[in-house]
């Protein structure tokens, strides 16, 4: 994502990336970042917390204008539970699913909803419009 | 697993300048995603995974209006698409969705390898605040959104297809959306 956030920049466009992974984001080096310290699948806040989702958006967007020389992280206060436990469970398990070729429905009804739609034409291909 | 903020933790726990970057008094360091995953690649048997290191000084343009005035690009790479679209695959699937704003948050799906989605699906908010922009529009922190978010699946195991294919295609829809500043959402 640092990679689009960099294309993005030198085509004129300010780009901020979130990250919740600190040494990923500072190789890749991105114009501005912002540095969530939760686990993966959590990089805008937590589920169903409207405000404290709101409150990181907030502390992300003030990168905009509080960061002003290139490669700087944001390092956004907040955090995911008193002690880091998170992160030994973390060290433990692994979720990865296996890199399978084919489309990867949430729920068999999105299949046949996709698949009515777009009979004829490939299903991986280019941009879809909803 | 989750469990409330940590009361402490909104005040203040940036602690001074280190060459130029902040550094976080947390209890346990950030974890080491690159050793860590490189180490996981070597166990599957993978070709040695070449991590992007960019040592140069990134291309850096400041914001030309206040946020309550720019128009906003959200991306992001949590696997994100709408019912009714294709959903993606798991091997480096490099295509594009393009979600519309106004897309109802409960028509919201995920389809990725590397993360757990639980959360992510009771509320894709999680990991594509689309919902949480619409909000900040509303009170005007933000002047609007994009006329849709665009969003992919991020795994692609090749830099390089992701620097010459889904970069560039990404950039070129910021463009023809004319955004003023651009929100990249990885997970």
């Amino acid at each position: 994502m640092g990679l689009a956030a960099r294309q993005a920049e030198a085509a004129g466009i300010p780009a901020l990336c979130m990250s919740s992974a600190l040494d990923i984001t500072r190789s890749v080096n991105p114009p501005r970042a912002a540095f969530l310290d939760f686990p993966l699948g959590h990089t805008t806040g937590k589920a169903n917390e409207p405000g404290l989702q709101r409150a990181i958006m907030l502390e992300a967007l003030d990168a905009f204008t509080s960061l002003r020389e290139p490669g700087q992280v944001k390092l956004l206060p907040f955090r995911w539970d008193e002690d880091d436990s998170w992160k030994r469970a973390m060290e433990r398990s692994d979720a990865r699913l296996p890199r399978v070729g084919t489309p990867q429905y949430q729920c068999d009804e999105d299949r046949a909803l996709a698949e009515g739609a777009r009979e004829g034409s490939c299903p991986v291909c280019g941009v879809e419009e909803a | 697993m989750a469990v409330g903020l940590f009361p402490g933790a909104r005040r203040g726990r940036l602690l001074a300048v280190e060459r130029g970057k902040r550094v976080l008094s947390g209890v346990v360091e950030p974890i080491a995603y690159i050793q860590r995953l490189t180490r996981m690649y070597e166990h599957l048997g993978y070709p040695a995974y070449q991590w992007v290191r960019n040592d140069d000084r990134p291309p850096f343009v400041p914001l030309s209006k206040p946020l309550a005035e720019c128009r906003l690009g959200l991306i992001a790479s949590g696997g994100i698409y709408a019912a009714g679209q294709v959903a993606f695959h798991f091997k480096d699937d490099t295509s594009i969705r393009a979600i519309p704003r106004e897309a109802p948050i409960a028509s919201l799906r995920t389809a990725h390898f590397a993360y757990d989605q639980a959360d992510a699906r009771a509320d894709p908010n999680c990991v594509f605040p689309l919902g949480t922009l619409r909000g900040l529009v509303a009170e005007g922190v933000l002047g609007e959104l994009a006329s849709h978010a665009y969003t992919f699946m991020g795994g692609i195991y090749s830099a390089r297809r992701v620097q010459e294919e889904v970069a560039p295609a990404l950039v070129q829809r910021l463009i023809d959306e004319r955004v003023d500043i651009a929100l990249l959402v990885p997970v």
